[in-house]
């Protein structure tokens, strides 16, 4: 425990790093999904494309995306970021998708013939009756992204990854069981908190 | 009032609606009947215009309907539908409050109304203002559905089998009781519904569909005597002349001095359940409560 006590900032760093690279990613993601998945939802065709997309995107191994990236992105955060992204930008999109089409036609019908507007019936009725399916979404996400985020130490992205990565390098058991230990419980803390949202 | 002049819209599958004309005059209720994919649904819709006519003129009120914004038109008509089509992420209060919100109206306003609309269509505010959809019975969503409809007291209402998802028995019930309250609050109303029975007892019009075009429009009673052709009167069933005399009471007809011996029928029963009553008591006159007796020949000549 040493080693621990003694490299607390630089592990305080990589948890920082990786909490930025899982939440900054997310974001992107859902600057992504929210727009395309809304659009999706009303149009068969591009929600076929969306969705058969996604899924190929989706299938792809992490450190395969990473691997193809590199060329296009070269290395380091930003890289990681949109990899990240990417990764999670198709969970999010189906969810979304998924969500809207879960609204019951007649609650569609009613807030039309109410005299709701378009823009009226997506924020008051169909966004937030889609917000469990959007929530389970997040959640499958998240726990991706903290996982896939670990590999990101590969292309210099950062974060936990990298105390696995140069503890393995290094042979130090230490700092592979603290890079790892954090990454579990990074992963069960958000789980935990977002299933308080779902419920609440 | 609502007045429809040579609407039509063509589906791309066929059907639809083809050069309609129909008048519900003010404070009124027209029932639109006919078979299954005849183009009520569609009907309706045109006239808030959740479907927009090919060609044709459209009037509200005397207003030009195909003129006004349609959301703005649609704030000005009240509308229901079978599935009721409750938001379920609100509360039974706020499901009510949604035009009230959309026309800008204040909190206190809306509470008000909100509770008024409510004890009106026979449910306790205090009970149901702030209860979930999912916690009400179909009867109890189906009033809710009305209640907000009537929220910003609309002059027009359309319903759509409104209570077709609601148990048979209390069906009749309900259909009887919100058509009773809109008769009273003077709404124009245009109705659908597949059920005959339920067309003649609620409609002072009836409209029967075919194919997209209008057959008959008549009151229900001269519509049972005279169908206009045979569709009509298969439609309208081999037993039409007994659905008639169930639109009488025997204080309709003529009633004789005499008194006859047997159990006596209050005279608000119906001319159809009288008749019932002299089949399986094998008479041909039956006592009246409030005095005097029903003959077989006075029913025969009220028809
Ligand atoms: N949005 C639509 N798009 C295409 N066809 C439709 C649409 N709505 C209704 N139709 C067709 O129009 C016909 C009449 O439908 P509808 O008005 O719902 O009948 P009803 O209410 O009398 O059962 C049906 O054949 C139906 O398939
Ligand atoms: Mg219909």
């Amino acid at each position: 425990m040493r080693w621990t006590w003694r490299n607390l900032d630089s592990i305080g760093a990589a948890l920082g790093e990786h909490v930025l690279l899982v939440g900054a990613a997310l974001l992107l993601a859902a600057a992504v999904a929210l727009p395309l998945g809304v659009l999706a939802a009303r149009r068969p065709v591009l929600r076929a494309a969306a969705m058969g997309g996604s899924a190929v995107l989706y299938s792809v191994p992490t450190l395969a995306l990473f691997a193809l990236l590199v060329p296009l992105l070269g290395l380091g955060f930003r890289a990681a970021l949109l990899a990240l992204a990417s990764y999670a930008m198709p969970v999010l999109l189906r969810a979304v998708v998924t969500g809207l089409e879960g609204v019951a036609p007649a609650v569609r019908d009613a807030a039309d013939g109410m005299g709701l507007t378009a823009r009226q019936k997506l924020w008051q009725v169909e966004l937030p009756l889609a917000l469990p399916s959007m929530l389970a979404g997040l959640r499958v996400a998240v726990a991706t992204l903290v996982s896939a985020a670990t590999v990101a130490a590969y292309i210099g992205g950062g974060g936990l990854g990298v105390l696995i990565l140069t503890g393995l390098d290094q042979g130090h058991t230490e700092k592979i069981l603290v890079g790892a230990t954090l990454v579990c419980a990074l992963a069960l803390a958000a789980d935990v908190a977002l299933r308080r949202m779902q419920r609440a | 009032m609502i007045e429809l002049r040579g609407v039509t819209k063509a589906w791309p599958g066929g059907a639809g609606v083809q050069a309609l004309d129909l008048t519900v005059p003010e404070g009124t209720c027209c029932a639109l009947i006919g078979p299954s994919g005849c183009g009520k649904t569609t009907t309706l819709r045109l006239v808030n215009r959740l479907v927009e006519p090919d060609a044709g003129s459209i009037r509200i009120a005397g207003q030009d309907a195909l003129a006004q914004d349609p959301v703005q038109l649609r704030r000005g008509i009240g509308y229901v539908i079978q599935e009721g089509g409750l938001f379920p992420h609100r509360r039974v209060g706020a499901n009510v409050a949604v035009v009230p919100a959309l026309l800008g109206w204040d909190a206190a306003r809306t509470r008000a109304r909100v509770e008024e609309v409510l004890a009106l269509v026979g449910l306790d505010p205090a009970v149901y203002r702030d209860r979930w959809p999912h916690q009400l019975s179909g009867g109890e969503r189906q009033r809710v559905g009305v209640a907000r409809a009537l929220a910003a007291d609309p002059p027009v209402l359309l319903l759509d089998e409104p209570f077709g998802a609601v148990d048979p028995l209390r069906r009749a019930q309900l259909q009887e009781e919100v058509l009773a309250l809109l008769k009273r609050l003077r709404k124009t109303v245009l109705l659908v519904t597949h059920d005959v029975q339920e067309a003649v007892r609620l409609g002072d019009s009836v409209a029967l569909m075919r194919a997209g075009r209008l057959v008959q429009h008549a009151p229900p009673a001269a519509m049972l005597a005279r169908p206009a052709d045979g569709f009509a009167a298969d439609f309208l069933g081999a037993d039409r002349a007994l659905t008639r005399l169930g639109l009488f009471r025997i204080s309709d007809a003529a009633r004789d001095a005499a008194t006859v011996p047997g159990e006596a029928l209050p005279e608000a029963t119906t001319l159809r359940d009288a008749l019932s009553a002299m089949l399986e008591r094998g008479v041909r006159a039956l006592p009246v409560t409030e005095g005097g007796s029903l003959s077989l020949e006075a029913l025969l000549a009220s028809r």
